[in-house]
């Protein structure tokens, strides 16, 4: 059985694997300080996956009235971020990811000096901004094969003073199932966990009932899913302008209560050729894709 | 490990993940594929294809602009990056790989080896003074090996090895695996001696001791550089101190200028005189001249005796590297007074310096493979270790060559540099992960009991798609040559 692994791409960054996660984390700054986080993130890295693995049972219940209780900081993180999402069927599992690059991100920047920084977590994404720095993240719209392509639709730049430190992406085709038909949906929080809970309830809003639509019992994919037997999305179809707008709408309605709820600070949707964006986005050079608004 | 129908558990993490069958695990790097669980992630296959003379040439000559695809028709050695170990130990090796090589059927069994019983000897060309024999060497605080012996104008270090990886405090195994992790990995690492100085090391690098970076080995002891350059000095100086933190040489009592017939000239160093013209300790370790801690060279001289020396008698002070040097001429009083150093011996000095090789740290990564790795390769281990002791099995670690240290089990010692980028990981044991690759004839394989069922062709392995070329480095031997059988040994 493997354990935790580091590396370092060809850019300097440093990756951390371990199973599933998936880290990429590069921080700016003076040089010895940068080396000091990775130093940093990958000590506390060693123990992330075994600690998940110990509660990983009761990570995969469905959250209900009584708040649930965790031993480990990232899933009593997974907690927290969920919590405020109950009123849907979710379990702690919807901000794993987006917790391990917050409480990795935390201990890598613990007493040291850096301008700026990130983990990415396949996707999810913790942001570290000192005082006056912005770091710019490009943004999918179309998950599969931006992802392949390193296409990007636009991009937001994040200031300090906005008060985001986590951006997530979900979306049908991406590492979890889905409920919805959403190609992508990109959420701005305050924290990676806080977006990632987010954007995996809004992409599931992104839906309508429609024939050419497969779906498939998640535990029928993967016996372990917490998503229990609930239909995922496995293949769409072609679907009509206005079933992709309908849906898209749908999900648009449940971010825009999010953002309401003080919960997101922005969130882009996208479908086909459809984009509908709420909140603070900033994001500029979307391509010609048709707006919603 | 089966789960009733089409469905497995992947053990390569602690998520355990069931998987169906067409299906991959959380992780997307392992799947079922028909009942069998299958690894996704590329493994390295060095590549290197037949020139017009028929030799064996690297592929591309650098490796920035290659994308890594695989190049039909080159000879492939699969490397064990990537290629990941089993646990339990005495499931076979991850790939047992079979290929020709000159009309031979070779086997190479390709893994990942997890050694927590494994150390670096480090060498750092320097006559700094890094610290004392035996001294702890620290990082981050914590103590991750010793200072070792010192050897001709280099200083080893010994680092990690059980006791540090496993013996002391969780944090000192922690901090240990890293530093040899990125040592390993060709990284910097900052060290520091007890008493002594902090030295940044870096494999193939110079090193950089206080601050200072190294720039040149010495090019030999004081009293080996008088024995070099002394009919060079000749007729130019009446004596020449070449000042060494080991041995200072004095031209004039030195066998070497006895030969040229040079008179003593009566400048007395301080120090313990070892034979003629060759002192030891003529002052206290440190960063200035030739590694002592003396930045004015007169300070090594004890006493100028009236009865040899003479009014306006040349004195060259040098250190072994020439980069410190100074030419003195004697007063009425026979007091050194410093004067301009005339052109021959500006040239001698140079000469020196010219003369040093560039001063640069070696990482060997030294592990014993001795252990349970074995079993994956055999069912009878020991019979491994018997077949690389007789040169049968080629030993190589991402298909650099290793160097197998004579006496019990396989302890072996590789230059990281030779080593593909990347080739190393940790687990949290502490302890690191190193590819490691056992290349035999087939035959040879059959009779020390190897897996013969788990063998597979290198075409059906590189068929599957999840491997990534590298070009063959020139300097390494191509590991699928067969070592031959010396004569008189089984």
């Amino acid at each position: 059985m493997m354990g935790p692994q580091a590396s370092r791409d060809e850019y300097g960054r440093l990756l951390l694997q371990h199973g599933p996660i998936d880290l990429i984390v590069e921080m700016y700054g003076d040089g010895v300080e940068v080396e000091k986080a990775y130093g940093q993130a990958q000590g506390f890295f060693q123990d992330v996956l075994d600690g998940l693995v110990g509660e990983l049972a009761q990570l995969r219940r469905p959250v209900t009235a009584a708040y649930p209780m965790f031993q480990g900081k990232i899933a009593q993180r997974m907690a927290r971020a969920v919590w405020p999402l109950r009123h849907d069927y979710i379990t702690p599992m919807a901000a794993v990811a987006g917790a391990v690059a917050d409480e990795v991100l935390a201990a890598a920047v613990r007493d040291r000096d850096l301008e700026k920084g990130y983990i990415n977590n396949g996707g999810d994404i913790a942001v570290y901004l000192s005082p006056g720095s912005h770091l710019d993240a490009g943004v999918v719209a179309d998950l599969p094969h931006g992802a392949l392509s390193g296409g990007l639709s636009g991009k937001v730049r994040l200031a300090h003073d906005m008060g985001i430190r986590g951006i997530a992406t979900s979306g049908w085709q991406g590492r979890s199932h889905s409920l919805g038909i959403a190609d992508a949906v990109t959420v701005l929080a305050a924290t990676a966990a806080q977006a990632d809970a987010a954007a995996t309830m809004i992409a599931n809003r992104v839906n309508i009932d429609d024939p050419c639509i497969d779906r498939a019992a998640a535990n029928s994919l993967d016996p372990d899913c917490d998503l229990g037997d609930r239909a995922v999305t496995v293949a769409v179809g072609e679907l009509s302008e206005g079933a992709r707008r309908s849906a898209l709408l749908s999900g648009l309605d449940h971010a825009r209560g999010l953002l309401a709820g003080g919960i997101i600070h922005g969130a882009m949707l996208s479908l086909g050729d459809q984009v509908a964006t709420t909140g603070v986005t900033t994001m500029d050079d979307l391509d010609s894709r048709e707006f919603l608004s | 490990m089966s789960e009733g129908k089409d469905l497995i558990r992947c053990d390569a993490c602690p998520v355990l993940c069931r998987i169906r069958d067409g299906r991959a695990g959380a992780c997307d790097r392992y799947a079922n594929e028909a009942g069998t669980l299958v690894r996704l992630d590329p493994l390295l296959v060095a590549q290197r294809t037949l020139d017009q003379d028929g030799a064996m040439v690297p592929f591309l000559q650098s490796t920035d602009d290659w994308d890594g695809s695989l190049v039909a028709g080159a000879e492939s050695f699969i490397t064990g990056v990537g290629a990941t170990t089993t646990y339990p130990d005495y499931k076979p090796a991850p790939f047992i790989v079979a290929s020709k090589a000159n009309g031979v059927d070779m086997i190479t069994v390709v893994s990942e080896g997890i050694f927590s019983y494994c150390g670096l000897k480090v060498k750092i060309d320097t006559d700094r003074f890094l610290g004392d024999e035996q001294m702890a060497v620290r990082c981050e605080g914590e103590q991750v090996g010793h200072v070792s012996t010192a050897e001709y104008g280099s200083q080893m270090l010994a680092l990690g090895g059980v006791r540090h990886l496993t013996g002391g405090s969780k944090k000192e195994g922690t901090v240990t695996c890293q530093a040899m992790l990125d040592l390993c990995q060709g990284k910097a690492v900052e060290l520091t001696v007890d008493e002594g100085a902090g030295v940044f090391v870096q494999a193939g690098q110079a090193p950089i001791v206080d601050g200072v970076g190294e720039v040149a080995m010495r090019v030999g002891c004081g009293s080996a550089t008088i024995g070099m350059f002394a009919p060079q000095w000749h007729g130019h100086a009446d004596e020449v101190i070449v000042v060494d933190d080991h041995i200072t040489g004095v031209l004039s009592e030195h066998q070497a200028g006895k030969f040229l017939g040079m008179p003593t000239a009566g400048i007395r160093v301080r120090g313990r005189r070892s034979t003629p013209g060759r002192y030891f300790q003529v002052a206290g370790h440190g960063d200035g001249w030739g590694g002592t801690d003396i930045h004015d060279p007169l300070t090594i001289v004890d006493r100028v005796e009236g009865k040899n020396a003479w009014p306006g008698l040349r004195l060259l002070m040098v250190s072994t590297t020439g980069e410190d040097s100074a030419y003195f001429v004697l007063d009425d009083d026979l007091t050194p007074q410093a004067a301009e150093m005339p052109e021959q011996l500006q040239i001698v000095v140079e000469r020196i310096a010219e003369n040093c090789e560039p001063a640069l740290c070696s990482v060997l990564f030294m592990a014993g493979a001795g252990g349970s790795l074995r079993a994956g390769v055999t069912e009878n281990p020991v019979r491994l270790t018997r077949s690389v002791r007789a040169n049968v099995t080629r030993v190589s670690c991402g298909g650099a060559p290793v160097y197998i240290w004579p006496g019990g089990g396989i302890t072996l010692m590789v230059d990281v540099t030779r080593m593909p980028a990347g080739s190393f990981g940790y687990v949290p044991t502490p302890a690191l992960v190193a590819p490691i690759e056992f290349t035999l004839p087939l035959a040879d394989y059959q009779a020390m009991g190897g897996y013969m069922d788990a063998v597979r062709s290198i075409d059906d392995v590189l068929a599957e798609g999840n491997a990534k070329s590298l070009p063959w480095r020139g300097e390494n031997p191509w590991p699928l040559k067969p070592v031959l059988k010396p004569e008189g040994r089984q």
